[in-house]
């Protein structure tokens, strides 16, 4: 079934959009949030687990004191107030994922509340959203649905649990309702989420890899009509697992919305679902009695006190602040506010840090991901960071490149191989048999030929005309199957015609 | 070995058979032969006292034989034996254990081998102490009577028609009926001082947080606790003191270390010491013979120069109403993992669509009893939205009254004495249709739960009218628990003097006379009626 | 205080995740109100001033050292489990999502 929707400048004509997010960052501890088990992504199933982690009788949780830490940080780098004591509650329902049936998670009393987060839009407008709390919490296990026609949940015979993930740490990131971002609220929405990436990123707190679910996000929407007050009713978005996804689904939700209150029928408040391949959202459930959690204070687990020492301690540790951190960033790389600006808007800041950090020269860094991967990633309709390339690829390719192995043009094609998975640069170039013919004895062969073919240009150029050398260039590259440097096949050329260029 | 032997070796106190065996007087191999033989002879069949749900003979003797040969073969392996090496003990079936079955006395854990020991388990296999099985409980340890265990009923080794206490009758039961010297139960509102006062042995509920909870399924986690159940005081001291201790694996656990229990319970002195009678913990809704008990009790101490004084505890009407708040609304919570996904019985609904939510509540209908759906519908209720306040809020809130009521009562006595429960064992059947009637067993050992307290348990005679045990509780504030131990020695050397004797030795004799015995090597926790007994 | 009734014990059946019939619903809600009015009196027994107690001996800040520890196989993890495949626990189709 799909639903109505009104365009968005439609949409924006009646109403004004009210946001909200849950942004769920997981922390990149060694261990678990209340086991020891290790917190690590991808191995096999079921082997990241131990008694605590499987919900077994008689187990008993103990909590991690770097996700302590590090949740107080996000506080502080949220701007937020740090309790001076919090505990953690049972919020109880029943669901294959959460080995107890119920999730070990912050309720009444997170570990940082009252903060704001302030967010750069594309044109450089700074927009202030208001953080309500910070809260701690455990990772579910993942289910697989097997079965039925679509792999989702609808219409499965049976689903798989793996409980690696149960139990990783969570920080949960609740914003105040964003008001007054009007037509901009998709754009906000994704910035929003850029930001809390970026600064867990650089905080060094969590991986923040979007495509492994390490920073996830629960999109809020209301829409009221101008000048009204109250908000609407909201959708909750669920699982908007990607920055475009963010800002397309928010987008969506506008748009659905408007159609809904147009129609006159009062909004429902419920999850929806997102769904990338469309491009919408359907419905999940609506709020039931059955959302009974029947929290209370986890009877396991002691408060949290947080001193005024320790805070201070761990606020000493906090790396610069996103807005000097930017600033520095554009110095140190030479960028300019433009170019700058286009590699933030891109959603490619971290990637091109890592990069830089990884050993390439600024430049190139920003060259191959504003010039070949955002392109790329576009067309494919994800974020670039979600294509797979990592900092190593680039550095390496332009080592080649560099080293006069390949040229850029065959450099774009051994990103596609790596992008395909054929392996690595190095191996691809094998493979594929690229390489820059660097024995200059062929080359002559072909000049000589070329020039033969064309004498009248040779003649030109003899007489100064440089600009004509690209005829003979070009026959050169075509008899070399463009494997040839065609700025080594210009010198020969000159060379060869006793020319100073 | 002659029977007589074996007769000798069974009623024997752990202190006593701890001496013979570093002595090498006698063997642990015998030692626990002489158990397990009693077992059989006494524990099966259809009236048989069925403490145990399962034996574990063959690691008991293995165990058994590694003590014996450390010791024979001398040397700083035989000095560093833990005092208690080879003395055997049985473990209530709450507590997880590796190699054994754990069934927390419920259908939805039968069959469950547990893949980790509890840190109180550890800690025996550390001390070289032979497990001899694991023992009956009322399901997930919500009862009074044992009568809720899924596999039937303990009997009462004083009189087989009688409870034995709960939840831990098969703890008590199996100390008082001589198949084991030492047993740990749990107590979460009394679960080890009720069965201990109506078999006539000693129990102790350790501070809260001075015995690790990790590896003891949890009934309600601010209530739990895990403690010694033994026919002396010194014999609990010992065990304490093996098992107590901060863990690392409980949040709860304290720092603090241990005190010296065991020379509080060889010293045991009561002189000068205030002793306070608990005004609203005895009297009306006491049976007489408890009462009179009680009275002798007060009046030895106070010949041994104690000073007996009253105090009132005004908010204890409130606890078992707390109490019955509190512990359900845990339980709800910490009961939601049987769903069989993971472990345990999975049922399939009969009929109707085949979704995870209907079996998880068809499983859940089928795997727990009466008394354990009526606990999480009553903790679901109270924790529900709307309700929370009202009950479970309040219910936190009064645990705060009876804190301020033992801090008081603390401020003019340095130990608080009452009966351990209001009457003496009760028929099987009697109370099992009134949950009412049932919880009101634990109004005397509640209190100490809510307040994290320490109690002690001990035989203060036997009931005029009925000729059965009756408990005189001991409490003192938290981490004073070495003040029980203290007294409870005192208390127990002139009451036994009184009876020329420990009291047990009153209790009937058990012969495999009137009980068919059958093959108790083997679990048998699948092979027992599911409401066997015939009560 | 609010009497216990037959729907109300059949929706608190439904959060608890346990299936009960018309006669057990009817039994539960009769015991409940039972057991319920027996506990009224600690709604009124402590006034707002009284804070309340979760832990009987009060800790904080009890941590573990972020050490990774053991792990079990994924033959152990699922030593107990009722159906697997693939070293997954398999669980039959879920209808309600979360």
């Amino acid at each position: 079934m799909t639903d109505a929707i009104l365009t968005f400048e439609e949409a924006m004509e009646k109403y004004d959009p009210v946001l909200g997010f849950e942004v769920h960052v997981e922390l990149n501890t060694k261990s678990k949030m209340f086991s020891s088990a290790p917190n690590v992504f991808g191995d096999e199933p079921n082997t990241n687990v131990n008694e605590v982690d499987l919900g077994m009788p008689g187990v008993l949780p103990v909590l991690n004191k770097t996700a302590v830490e590090s949740s107080i940080k996000i506080g502080l780098a949220l701007n937020c107030k740090i309790a001076e004591a919090c505990r953690f509650a049972r919020k109880n329902y029943f669901y294959p994922d959460t080995p107890k049936n119920f999730q070990t998670s912050q309720y009444d009393e997170p570990i940082a509340y009252d903060g704001y987060l302030d967010v750069e839009l594309s044109d450089g407008t700074v927009f202030r959203v208001e953080i309500e709390r910070a809260h701690m919490e455990e990772d579910a296990g993942k289910l697989t649905h097997m079965g039925g026609a679509t792999g989702r949940i609808q219409g499965a015979d049976f689903s798989l649990v793996d409980y690696n993930r149960a139990g990783v740490p969570l920080v949960e990131i609740v914003t105040k309702p964003i008001e007054g971002a009007g037509s901009r609220a998709p754009e906000l929405a994704k910035a929003y989420v850029a930001a809390v990436r970026e600064i867990v990123k650089n905080l060094g707190v969590s991986d923040a890899r979007m495509e492994r679910g390490n920073v996830r996000c629960d999109a809020n929407v209301s829409l009221r009509p101008h000048g009204r007050e109250r908000f609407g009713i909201r959708s909750e978005t669920k699982n908007v697992n990607s920055l475009r996804a963010v800002e397309h689904a928010v987008r969506y939700e506008i748009q659905r919305h408007a159609a809904v209150l147009d129609s006159g029928i009062p909004v429902v408040q419920e999850t929806r679902h997102w769904h990338e391949d469309t491009r919408t959202t359907t419905s999940g459930r609506p709020k039931s009695d059955a959302d009974d959690y029947r929290y209370f204070p986890e009877p396991d687990l002691v408060p949290v006190v947080a001193s005024r020492e320790w805070v201070e301690e761990l606020r000493a540790t906090l790396p610069e602040p996103p807005a000097a951190r930017r600033k520095r960033l554009q110095a140190d790389w030479g960028y300019s506010d433009l170019e700058f600006r286009d590699v933030v808007n891109a959603g490619v800041l971290v990637e091109i840090e890592e990069t830089i950090a990884a050993g390439a020269s600024a430049s190139v860094a920003r060259k191959w991901w504003m010039g070949e991967i955002v392109g790329r990633a576009k067309n494919a309709d994800v974020d670039p960071g979600q294509l797979g390339v990592q900092p190593a690829t680039i550095v390496e390719l332009a080592k080649l490149v560099e080293d006069g192995k390949i040229n850029n043009k065959m450099a774009t094609e051994v990103l596609d191989g790596v992008l395909a998975g054929e392996g690595t640069p190095s191996e691809i170039v094998d493979k594929r048999g690229l390489a820059v013919v660097s024995d200059d004895g062929p080359l002559l062969e072909a000049i000589d030929a070329a020039l033969a073919a064309q004498p009248d240009i040779a003649d030109k150029i003899r007489n100064g005309k440089l600009q004509a050398i690209g005829a003979i260039v070009g026959g050169v590259m075509k008899a070399t199957r463009g494997q040839a440097d065609a700025g080594r096949v210009k010198e020969l050329i000159l060379e060869k015609l006793g020319v100073n260029a | 070995m002659t029977e007589t032997n074996s007769n000798q070796l069974i009623r024997l106190s752990a202190a006593q058979l701890a001496r013979k065996l570093a002595a090498r007087e006698i063997t642990s191999v015998e030692v626990v032969q002489a158990h397990l033989d009693r077992i059989a002879e006494v524990d099966g069949g259809d009236r048989g006292v069925h403490a145990f749900l399962h034996v574990n003979a063959e690691e008991a003797l293995a165990v058994a034989a590694e003590v014996d040969a450390i010791r024979a073969a001398g040397g700083a392996a035989a000095e560093e034996l833990h005092e208690l090496a080879g003395v055997p003990i049985a473990v209530k079936d709450l507590i997880v254990t590796i190699g054994q079955p754990t069934t927390a006395g419920s259908k939805i854990l039968e069959g469950w081998h547990s893949p980790y020991d509890a840190t109180v388990v550890k800690r025996l296999r550390d001390a070289k102490m032979p497990i001899l099985g694991k023992t009956n409980l009322d399901e997930f340890a919500m009862g009074s009577s044992t009568e809720h265990s899924a596999y039937g009923p303990t009997r009462n080794p004083w009189d087989l028609d009688r409870i034995p206490g709960g939840s831990g009758g098969g703890s008590a039961a199996a100390v008082a009926a001589f198949e084991a010297p030492l047993a740990l139960g749990t107590d979460t509102g009394g679960s080890i001082r009720q069965p201990g006062a109506v078999t006539g042995t000693v129990g102790v509920k350790p501070t809260y947080g001075s015995v690790s909870r990790y590896g003891a399924i949890a009934m309600a986690s601010s209530l739990d606790q895990i403690g010694p159940v033994t026919r002396t005081v010194l014999d609990s001291a010992l065990l304490h003191q093996v098992i107590g201790g901060h863990d690392p694996f409980d949040s709860t656990s304290l720092p603090d270390p241990l005190e010296d229990l065991v020379a509080a319970a060889r010293i045991g002195n009561v002189e000068g010491m205030r002793i306070g009678i608990i005004k609203e913990l005895h009297g009306e809704g006491y049976q007489a013979g408890v009462e009179n008990r009680f009275n002798d009790s007060l009046e030895l101490l106070k010949e041994a120069g104690a000073e007996i004084v009253e105090v009132s505890c005004p908010n204890f009407q409130y606890a078992l109403g707390a109490y019955y708040l509190i512990m359900p609304s845990e339980a709800s919570s910490n009961l939601a993992k049987f769903d069989g996904v993971r472990y345990g019985l999975r049922v399939l609904p009969e009929d109707g669509p085949m979704t995870i939510e209907r079996v998880m509540g068809a499983t859940r209908a089928a795997g727990f009893g009466d008394e354990v759906k009526r606990r999480i519908i009553l903790g679901t209720y109270a924790l529900s939205a709307g309700y929370y306040d009202a009950y479970y809020g309040s219910a936190q809130k009064v645990r705060t009254l009876v804190q301020r009521d033992f801090d008081a009562a603390f401020t003019v006595a340095d130990v608080l004495i009452s009966p351990t429960a209001p009457t003496t064992a009760f028929k099987l059947g009697e109370k099992l249709d009134d949950p009412l009637a049932m919880y009101l067993n634990d109004v005397a050992t509640i209190p100490a739960n809510l307040a994290g307290v320490p109690g002690l348990s001990l035989p203060g005679g036997l009931a005029d009218e009925d000729g059965l045990p009756v408990g005189i509780q001991l409490l003192a504030p938290a981490r004073e628990d070495a003040r029980l131990y203290r007294v409870g020695a005192v208390l127990e050397s002139l009451l036994e003097a009184k009876w020329g004797g420990p009291l047990l030795d009153r209790a009937p004799s058990l012969t495999a006379h009137s009980l068919t015995a059958p093959d108790l090597t083997v679990s048998t926790a699948g092979a027992v009626p599911a409401h066997g007994g015939s009560h | 205080m609010a009497a216990i009734n037959r729907d109300d014990v059949a929706h608190l059946a439904r959060l608890a995740h346990i299936e009960m019939n018309a006669e057990e619903l009817d039994r539960m809600a009769g015991e409940l109100a039972v057991i319920v009015d027996s506990v009224k009196s600690v709604s009124e027994a402590a006034g707002d001033d009284v804070p309340a107690t979760s832990h009987p001996i009060p800790l904080s800040n009890v941590f573990r050292e972020d050490v990774v520890g053991h792990t079990f196989t994924a033959e152990q993890a699922l030593s107990g489990a009722p159906d697997s495949v693939e070293n997954r626990f398999k669980v039959p189709a879920i209808l309600d999502e979360e």
